[in-house]
């Protein structure tokens, strides 16, 4: 019994030790701030920058092994509250930061920069056993996904006459992530959000398979996950008034495929800028974004652009 | 001596408690949020709305879709595992060697120590694939898969629990039926079963209350729409899929959105708890005594 005591004192005072010597060692690279950089970068939020972000934080290890970078992935909106709190150092974000996440980073006093790292296209996506669909009209889509939808138009023929008399089911991102919030507003317009009956989830790969195993699935997601599983879906292109238009490198690049294609962004903290290891990982991530992004699946920014997000970074800094 | 006898007693008392008071503490926090959240939304819509949409911009909070979604994965894993639980309880009870038995009861229990998150991806990269080469239409995600694969999962609560009541018939009812002329088959599903019946049934609720509470095969395999249908080839959420999904997500602590969860969770518990109570009543009055 005693013994069983001690043990367990001896193991809650290890815990808490180590706990402490992490702190410590963190706090002291900060004010060290030598070449060799060490300590953590902790990144949070969007599911579809996530796959850049993560490519930038491996190359980086060969840079910095010291360094330890984290990146989660709890959605645009997730990122944002954690980001606000002063939790993490880094947001990853599939669309541009809201009214009401502003209001909570100024009351927690939290300074941010906005640099956006790459362009991204929505892919709306079917089943490759699908024959029916040659394109849709953004008519077409909103009449499918507007909250009026809901529990009224449930079949393929409903969407345009000929087609099969069969219920669609449908598949796409959670009100978490920016994916869904940037197609509810480019689709069905501000504030009025999408119908709530289809299979709703933050995780693009649930998404993937539901399509992918289903004939009549239709669904829509950031175009890097359709070029991972290109074999097993199928792309559809959008009419937006001025012809039918594939999402592609190119469409993408020149905004020609509107309005389902957007920047992507990550958002850096004054706290978290202030640690020579997350600084010097901005700047490596910038220098990196149009290379890495394509070999993920995304539209670099033109040179220009980037320089611009370099200027825009070095200026947060220097305040 | 006497100090630690009752040193030892008053640690026994006080891990019967801590079960004790986790209950209490787990219904109190349901129903104080529950609370806050039928002050905001009615009961009359909460049982009757036949949407459940509470993340979206046009808010329904009905909770039907996810009843129904619940129950349809339910009846499908117990119409799969009550005949084949009960067979594998006949079976093994009045046919099998003894020696053959002792082997494949621990063997068929083990089918309860699989984690349910293998049995989901099973559900959903194995069998669902497999059932769509014969009925191309159905979902990625559906009721029927995950209902089955739960099925699979209960089986060892039928047949172990059935086994059990069935052995406890005593010897003397079985050779009675032989004495009077009968055969193996008719001695068993004639004399034992029914002698067995309130063990069985108890068995069966006890799945059932198991299979509404399972939450990661439904989650992965099921889907995450709810829907109020019958028809199990489409994708539909269950109310613990539901929780899961919220739980996952980023709805703010205290919302209405997040409240969601706990009116969702005591639905679950009434359930599962007139379920617990029918079968220790059905214990408790039908078992029948033989000495």
């Amino acid at each position: 019994m005693s013994k069983l005591k001690t043990l367990s004192i001896v193991a809650i005072a290890a815990v808490a030790l180590s706990s402490c010597g992490g702190g410590n060692k963190a706090a002291h690279s900060e004010e060290a701030g030598e070449s060799a950089l060490s300590g953590s970068i902790s990144i949070d939020g969007s599911s579809t920058v996530y796959p850049v972000t993560e490519a930038v934080s491996e190359e980086f290890r060969e840079v910095a092994p010291e360094v330890k970078v984290t990146v989660g992935v709890s959605g645009t909106g997730g990122g944002f509250k954690k980001f606000s709190r002063g939790e993490i150092d880094i947001s990853d974000a599939s669309r541009s930061i809201k009214q009401k996440e502003i209001t909570m980073c100024e009351e927690n006093h939290i300074k941010y920069v906005e640099l956006a790292v790459a362009y991204d296209g929505l892919a709306v996506i079917v089943n490759p056993g699908n024959d029916w669909v040659d394109h849709f009209t953004v008519e077409e889509l909103k009449k499918l996904w507007e909250p009026a939808a809901q529990g009224t138009i449930m079949k393929w023929s409903q969407i345009r006459e000929g087609w099969p008399d069969e219920e669609v089911h449908l598949f796409g991102p959670g009100t978490a992530s920016g994916t869904y919030d940037y197609f509810a507003e480019a689709i069905c317009g501000k504030k009025v959000g999408t119908r709530g009956d289809y299979t709703a989830s933050e995780d693009d790969n649930v998404l993937v398979q539901g399509i992918s195993r289903d004939k009549f699935g239709l669904g829509f997601f950031g175009l890097a996950y359709f070029e991972e599983n290109a074999d097993k879906l199928k792309l559809v292109g959008v009419d937006n008034g001025s012809g039918v238009v594939k999402p592609s490198l190119e469409t993408v690049g020149n905004g020609t495929y509107a309005p389902l294609s957007r920047p992507i962004f990550i958002y850096v903290s004054d706290k978290g800028a202030a640690k020579p290891q997350v600084k010097e990982f901005v700047s490596f991530y910038l220098e990196q974004a149009a290379l890495l992004s394509a070999e993920v699946g995304y539209i670099p920014l033109p040179k220009e652009e980037t320089a611009k997000q370099v200027s825009a970074f070095e200026n947060f800094c220097g305040n | 001596m006497k100090i630690r006898e009752k040193i030892i007693e008053a640690l026994l008392k006080v891990s019967a408690l801590v079960t004790v008071l986790t209950t209490l503490g787990i219904i109190l926090v349901l129903s104080v949020q529950s609370f806050s959240f039928f002050q905001e939304v009615s009961i009359l819509d909460f049982v009757t709305d036949t949407e459940w949409t509470p993340l979206f911009a046009q808010k329904h909070f009905g909770i039907m879709p996810l009843l129904s979604g619940t129950l349809i994965v339910t009846f499908i894993a117990i119409g799969f595992a009550l005949p084949v639980g009960l067979s594998i309880a006949v079976y093994l009870n009045e046919f099998a060697p003894k020696k053959f038995k002792n082997i494949i009861k621990p063997i068929l229990e083990l089918l309860a120590a699989v984690p349910t998150v293998v049995y989901g991806f099973f559900a959903l990269t194995v069998v669902t694939p497999f059932l769509q080469t014969i009925y191309p239409d159905l979902g990625g995600f559906n009721a029927l898969s995950a209902g089955l694969v739960m099925g699979i999962m209960i089986i060892p609560f039928i047949s172990s629990l059935s086994e059990d009541a069935l052995s406890a018939v005593p010897k003397s009812l079985r050779e009675a039926s032989y004495g009077m002329g009968s055969t193996r088959f008719q001695t068993a599903f004639k004399v034992t079963v029914p002698a067995a019946s309130s063990g069985i049934v108890v068995s069966v609720i006890l799945a059932i209350s198991r299979a509404i509470g399972e939450t990661m095969i439904v989650a992965i395999a099921a889907g995450q729409q709810p829907r109020l249908t019958l028809d199990p080839t489409v994708p539909i959420e269950t109310i613990t899929a539901y929780i899961v999904q919220v739980s996952l997500g980023d709805v703010p602590h205290g919302s209405l959105e997040y409240k969601t969860i706990f009116a969702a969770g005591i639905t679950l518990f009434i359930f599962t708890f007139i379920l617990n109570n029918i079968s220790f009543y059905i214990k408790k009055k039908y078992q029948e005594k033989y000495e």
